[in-house]
């Protein structure tokens, strides 16, 4: 058992007022060099508004998804529908959010690194994103070494005589 | 590199249908920031004084400021500039909202309108793609509505939106135009919008903006935000809680409302209600707001929530502005249920919320005084609430007296005659005023409404106290920790004003500088896109003419210090009054309402418009003088106002005054 650092950025959606200054201090943030250059379409926080709706939904950027789902889900919170995707954090191929706007390079969040607390929670006065850190166990698996998931994958195919009878040969050539 | 702006502008010809981008000189920057201050040179440069305000020759321009979509803390206005059909001067109305800031991510820092499109349009700009689009499905469409049914034809989401309604394409006088949860509503400037054909302005962008010194620009606004945490954690003591904190006045806020409700004056701004705020009616308005209001909310990047959206009781959910929350209500005498559902139609409509429940009021005065008949009003409900909605539905039509009241209560008067002008009696520069009215003179304010040439007086007020503090404990205690004084004289002017002095102190010497000061402040906002809500307009503001500067510098990497943003401003703020000196405005036109203070005094207001005057240099009729153009370097207007013959004319003073002994 190891311990390993969780950091979250809990939304507390109801507290939104709608400002967007979470997606401004990211992308100047993350301009190089730092600070030099603004540009929202860069941010890793992006705000879902809707206000005759009442949708204000901050959702900062996960994971490249390389495909988009077949199945999107919908919801519907007090009445209020959100799109298809909208607490979807990845940077995917059905949407244009979390790309880099010129390269279409996928964007992700990185807390802030080297910050007391990610930038878009420090910015926001109305406390609708709170930092928090927690220390979770991890089990510790053993990793199999990249030679041994090789053949580990050759046997699964090609069944553990042919591999056997290969190697020999390779060896015999020698 | 442009630091800060974006060093271009889009010109749209509408009567050609040619859209041009113009990169801009960087020197006017240094000599107008921007906003306002460059807005005033192209008006100045392209729009003759003859030029009528519907003429395909008016521009329409809509300006991001300076530091627009910057990282700076409510930098998000959208400065509207035009010729007012209604003063029939240079006209400029804000908003706030996200239009701005997303122009400047699309590449430009204004859009300048001319011409007039063959037929309804509206203009989409992405990046670098734009187009005029055809509008003629939109129109008669809300101003609010349009924008989501622009964004879904568009498939933009996150596009950007300012739009008319029914009263723009109408050309109402006092027509707004719509954006976001903000408006551009005073001085008509929807009604150009509406002449030039143009429905509404998307825009969209993905496009960065450069800043000059970033580690130092990030630091000064780390301190902004700082100070506003501080600010909304102590508001001023020993001060009216609507004013003690940031932000516009937060009426989507507070619930007690007896200040206005007992102060300000109802119907056609007449009757002060003393007594009103009722512990029965403070329930029910409570009520009211509880039940409608879903959210508190704001503009780009900027923690104040100024803003609410409401939901009417079987009506769409629309965004309310500060003091619109009363202006229907209290019109109508009636109660805030009724406001906040009145409010929707007339922000979809697009209508000033000023002007138009003072417009309506006007006409039902003068169908009481006998000056209008029932005939004007064919079909109008019998009760005071069925009768405002019925007469917004004929203004913003112009249907049979609505025609006539879409031109607003001085012009309507005008047609109408038969004394009609004495009701309509709350007018600065032909424009209608917030609904004030009070007993003794107030020297501050009386040269702010004499002089500002925004022509609304919670656009100029500020960062002075608006009275006495009661004890000397008090004073100091305000002045002890005062950052955003100019000078140590100003903050005198407060350890020494006591109660019950007016209306001889502050001394006319004083109020020149104070007056001078806050003016100041609200130029520089208007200039870089500042939120006077964060700046010029509230006691204490985290933006001030010490920080000013440096922020100016480290974003644009102009160099800036307190000395040139002065005389900056003082160039462009003498551009603005040049644009209406040879729109023919003279010391004559400037006077508050005449029934504004009960108590008056001649002499003294004579005394403190002659020393202003002076003090801002200049002459005695309110024409800059030729060495004042000549200091900052405005011998262009000089000359102009030399050709017009402006200089060699008799003052309006001695004109009025020879025909009061001929009368």
């Amino acid at each position: 058992m190891s311990k390993k650092i969780i950091k979250t950025i809990k939304i507390d959606a109801d507290k939104c007022n709608g400002c967007r200054a979470c997606e401004v201090v990211c992308a100047a943030f993350h301009a190089t060099p730092k600070y030099s250059s603004v540009n929202p379409a860069r941010s890793r926080i992006r705000l879902i508004r809707d206000p005759i709706k009442d949708i204000f939904l901050p959702v900062y950027a996960g994971e490249l998804a390389t495909a988009e789902c077949m199945g999107r889900d919908k919801y519907i919170l007090d009445g209020k529908e959100y799109e298809e995707c909208a607490f979807c954090r990845a940077s995917c191929p059905s949407r244009d959010i979390f790309k880099e706007p010129d390269s279409g390079l996928p964007l992700k969040c990185d807390m802030c690194e080297g910050e007391k607390e990610p930038l878009c929670v420090k910015w926001c006065l109305e406390e609708a994103l709170i930092y928090e850190e927690r220390e979770e166990d991890v089990e510790e698996e053993v990793k199999p070494d990249e030679i041994e998931q090789g053949l580990q994958s050759l046997l699964d195919k090609h069944g553990l005589e042919k591999l056997v009878d290969t190697l020999t040969r390779m060896s015999e050539k020698d | 590199m442009r630091y800060a702006e974006t060093g271009y502008n889009l010109e749209i010809d509408l009567s050609r249908g040619n859209i041009e981008r113009v990169e801009t000189d960087p020197r006017d920057t240094e000599l107008y920031l921007g906003g306002l201050g460059t807005n005033a040179k192209i008006i100045w440069d392209r729009v003759p004084p003859e030029t009528e305000p519907f003429s395909p020759d008016n521009l329409l321009i809509f300006s991001a400021g300076l530091l627009g979509g910057t990282p700076a803390t409510g930098a998000n206005r959208t400065m509207v500039t035009s010729i007012s059909p209604q003063t029939r001067l240079f006209a400029y109305s804000m908003m706030g909202g996200f239009w701005a800031p997303e122009l400047k991510f699309a590449g430009y820092d204004k859009v300048i309108l001319r011409g007039k499109s063959p037929n309804l349009v509206y203009i989409w700009i992405h990046n670098d793609k734009v187009e005029i689009r055809d509008a003629s499905h939109l129109q008669g469409k809300g101003s609010v509505e349009v924008q989501d049914l622009i964004k879904q034809e568009l498939n933009e989401p996150n596009a950007q939106v300012a739009a008319i309604g029914l009263a723009g394409e109408n050309k109402v006088y006092f027509a707004s135009i719509e954006q976001g949860r903000s408006s551009c509503s005073r001085q008509g400037l929807g009604a150009v919008m509406g002449s030039k054909n143009v429905k509404a302005i998307a825009v969209r962008g993905t496009r960065d903006i450069n800043i000059a010194k970033p580690d130092e620009f990030i630091e000064l606004i780390n301190e902004v935000l700082e100070y506003i945490k501080w600010r909304n954690e102590n508001p001023i003591p020993n001060y009216m809680p609507i004013l003690a904190g940031l932000g516009s006045p937060q009426e989507m806020k507070h619930d007690d409302e007896k200040w206005h409700t007992e102060n300000f004056v109802w119907g056609n701004a007449r009757y002060r209600r003393k007594g009103f705020w009722t512990k029965e009616i403070a329930e029910d308005w409570k009520e009211s707001m509880a039940t409608m209001q879903r959210r508190l909310i704001s503009c780009f990047n900027c923690p104040m929530k100024c803003g609410a959206t409401i939901s009417p009781p079987g009506q769409p959910t629309y965004m309310m502005k500060c003091f619109t929350k009363l202006t229907y209500t209290m019109a109508a005498f009636a109660n805030l249920e009724f406001g906040l559902g009145i409010a929707q139609s007339a922000t979809e409509y697009g209508v000033d919320g000023y002007s138009a429940p003072q417009v309506m009021a006007f006409a039902l005065e003068l169908l009481e005084a006998g000056i209008l008949t029932d005939h004007d009003f064919p079909g109008m409900p019998p009760d005071s609430e069925g009768r405002f909605h019925w007469l917004l539905d004929r203004i913003v039509r112009r249907e049979g007296i609505g025609d006539i009241l879409a031109d607003g209560t001085y012009w309507a008067a005008e047609k109408i005659g038969n004394g009609a002008h004495e009701y309509a009696h709350n007018n600065i520069k032909k424009h209608e005023q917030l609904p004030l009215k009070l007993s003794m003179l107030d020297p501050i304010y009386y040269l702010m409404y004499c002089t500002n040439e925004k022509v609304t007086i919670t656009q100029i007020e500020g960062n002075f106290p608006q009275a006495p503090f009661a004890t000397q404990e008090e004073r100091e205690a305000f002045v002890s920790n005062w950052i955003q004084a100019p000078n140590e004289r100003i903050k005198q002017y407060v350890l020494d004003w006591e109660p019950r002095t007016a209306p001889y102190f502050p001394t006319p010497d004083m109020c020149c500088e104070i007056v001078d000061w806050m003016e100041r402040m609200h130029y520089i906002d208007d200039a870089v896109g500042m939120c006077a809500g964060l700046s010029a307009f509230p006691l204490k503001p985290p933006y001030h003419i010490h920080n000013y500067p440096k922020l100016i510098s480290a974003a644009t990497g102009i160099e800036m210090d307190e000395e040139t943003l002065i005389q900056t401003t003082k160039r462009y703020r003498n551009l603005v009054r040049a644009n209406n000196i040879i729109r023919g405005m003279r010391r004559i036109d400037e006077v508050p309402p005449e029934d504004h203070w009960k108590k008056r005094f001649p002499e003294l207001e004579k005394e403190l418009l002659d020393k202003y005057y002076k003090y801002k240099g200049w002459n005695n009729d309110g024409v800059p003088t030729k060495e004042t153009l000549h200091d900052l370097g405005l011998d262009y207007v000089a000359e102009e106002f030399e050709k017009r013959g402006i200089y060699s004319e008799t003052p309006s003073y001695e004109i009025s005054a020879e025909k009061e002994k001929e009368v």
